[in-house]
């Protein structure tokens, strides 16, 4: 068992880490500037970052590869530093983490690759493995605990991401953003997820949601998935609020209250795993982790609880009821 | 699927074919596209009338359904891509005949963003729609909105950002437009995964589209305010 799997069984759930993006922002990051390349230009900031969360009691936290991809790291003419920027990431995360007198988990982002696979898209299965494979490569030996793939829309790209996974002897984990009236942009919904990651092989050791459209419609995500039989640990990272742009800057309105309210929410809808993406900060996770501790029933909270405590959700539904199918009369069909 | 209900195209009457259309492109079918355009303009249609009432009809079709999550970008793409298919016939005819124009857009994801996916579907929908535009790609620095829009062409800039990182760009875009005196030449429509309408206003953007469907009906209240204040001088 990995250190990863072995503190989580031990513990029964983790507190994650916040967001890199925004952290980083407010550390200086200008906008259109490749986070990632920080891990060389400004490692003090990227180590700042991964410290935050460390002390504010996350368990595990998520090194700053995100955009590492060959596709994406292309933008900043880095395209030739896919292993050197991620062995980085890991490297210094690796030294917060062994910097300290308890277990955290160095996680290992992998992000999507920002092409279409599929019958839309250009990238094909074999090449977007490739892709992956070289940022997993570089995780590794930078000394990552587990492949963190996050933010992914597409269920041919998550395949590709797990496979370059399996080409080590780690452990993995994945999540999808489902933002478009409950399911990824992709249409895939919460119970699809569940299908997905539970017929992959080898398994995420946990899978689930990150980013979307808010805390509350993230956990209605995380309510379905639990309804649909997952039965790996459920992952929730979501966005602490919604984003405004207030003097200059771009501002999440959800406030560590309700970041608090939200973890506790998430554990209580059978999420094992919880953090929070874009908008959380230190402060969020401090709260996270009091509301975590002090938790006594895991009794699943209702949609009516998670809209009163956290806004309302962005769409009716879940996305796993209707849709995909045309809901208009057909004409005859063509043979 | 049985043999007999094979549908032969060119044996539909008009107003059939033109039913079978909206559903050729709600289904992605390219080949079937091309061939209806070809039979509408043998029956002597008008290249204008063949755009309007079969395909920008047809992705009106297809993007209700994608505003109301009955479809999803996959389906919006291949959809998408059987209307370029038949506005590819189209083109060459619709500038011989001046058919009329709905106005014309300039489009490109901001600096530092690579995902176009959201720029790529507003763009075929605008096209869809009628619409020029011009599509500059990702990654673009002010510099380059901003010589696309001296040249005079375009009545409407989009931007797109799919990332946290890369959103406050589009406000140094803005800023830029402002400075230079050129802001209220054009309608500014942004749009991405992140955004919202209140982030929108306070950029300096005349609007916030949620997808690519209220992309091209924004873009056409704001045409049509423009005609209208145009006339009322």
């Amino acid at each position: 068992m990995s250190n990863f799997e072995k503190l989580l069984s031990d513990q029964g759930w983790l507190l994650g880490d916040g967001a890199t993006g925004t952290n980083l922002f407010a550390m200086g990051l200008e906008a259109g500037e490749a986070p990632e390349l920080w891990n060389f230009d400004a490692p003090d900031k990227v180590e700042t970052l991964y410290s935050g969360s460390v002390s504010a009691g996350s368990d595990l936290f998520l090194t700053n590869s995100f955009g590492g991809t060959r596709a994406r790291l292309a933008l900043h003419n880095a395209e030739d530093r896919v292993y050197d920027v991620n062995a980085r990431a890991a490297e210094i995360a690796r030294n917060v983490a062994d910097g300290v007198d308890r277990t955290v988990i160095v996680a290992g982002s992998i992000g999507p690759t920002g092409e279409l696979m599929g019958e839309v898209g250009s990238l094909t299965h074999d090449d977007a493995v490739e892709l992956f494979s070289e940022q997993v490569r570089g995780l590794q030996e930078g000394g990552v605990d587990v492949f963190w793939v996050e933010t992914i829309s597409a269920p041919e790209e998550f395949k590709a991401a797990a496979e370059a996974c399996a080409q080590t002897d780690l452990p993995w984990c994945g999540t999808m953003s489902f933002d478009t009236a409950g399911r990824t942009m992709m249409g895939l919904t919460s119970a699809d997820m569940v299908s997905l990651s539970e017929g992959i092989s080898p398994q995420p050791t946990a899978y689930g949601a990150n980013c979307g459209v808010g805390a509350s419609d993230l956990l209605r995500t995380i309510l379905s998935m639990t309804k649909a039989g997952a039965s790996k640990p459920l992952i929730a990272k979501g966005n602490a609020g919604i984003p405004k742009y207030v003097h200059g800057h771009i501002h999440y309105d959800g406030t560590p209250e309700l970041m608090a309210d939200y973890a506790e929410l998430a554990r209580r809808a059978g999420a094992a795993i919880i953090g929070g993406c874009c908008g959380t900060t230190p402060a969020h996770l401090r709260k996270m982790r009091d509301a975590l501790e002090g938790l006594t029933g895991l009794m699943p909270p209702d949609a009516d609880e998670i809209t009163s405590k956290l806004g309302a959700f962005s769409s009716e539904s879940d996305g796993t009821e209707g849709g995909g199918a045309p809901a208009r009369a057909r004409r005859r069909r063509r043979g | 699927m049985s043999d007999e209900d094979d549908i032969v195209l060119s044996e539909l009457n008009d107003d059939e074919l033109v039913l079978q259309m909206h559903d050729d492109l709600y289904d992605g079918l390219k080949e079937e596209i091309e061939e209806s355009v070809n039979i509408l303009l043998e029956r002597g249609w008008q290249p204008y009338d063949v755009l309007t009432k079969a395909l920008v009809e047809g992705m009106r079709i297809v993007g209700i359904d994608f505003r109301d999550g009955i479809l999803f970008v996959p389906e919006v793409l291949l959809a998408a891509n059987a209307m370029k298919s038949g506005m590819a016939i189209l083109k060459p005819l619709l500038a011989e005949t001046g058919a009329p124009r709905l106005g014309s857009m300039v489009i490109g994801t901001v600096k530092g963003d690579i995902h176009d996916i959201g720029k790529n579907l507003v763009t075929m929908m605008m096209e869809g729609a009628g619409f020029e535009v011009k599509d500059i790609g990702i990654n673009n620095p002010v510099e380059n909105y901003i010589a696309e829009l001296e040249t005079g062409e375009y009545d409407i800039l989009g931007m797109s950002a799919l990332l946290t990182t890369t959103m406050p760009y589009m406000k140094v875009v803005i800023d830029t437009m402002v400075e230079k005196g050129m802001r209220d030449d054009f309608v500014v429509l942004v749009g991405g995964a992140p955004l919202n309408e209140e982030f929108g206003k306070a950029i300096g953007a005349d609007a916030y589209c949620r997808d690519a469907a209220v992309a091209v009906e924004t873009a056409k209240e704001f045409m049509a305010k423009k005609h209208n204040q145009l006339a009322a001088r």
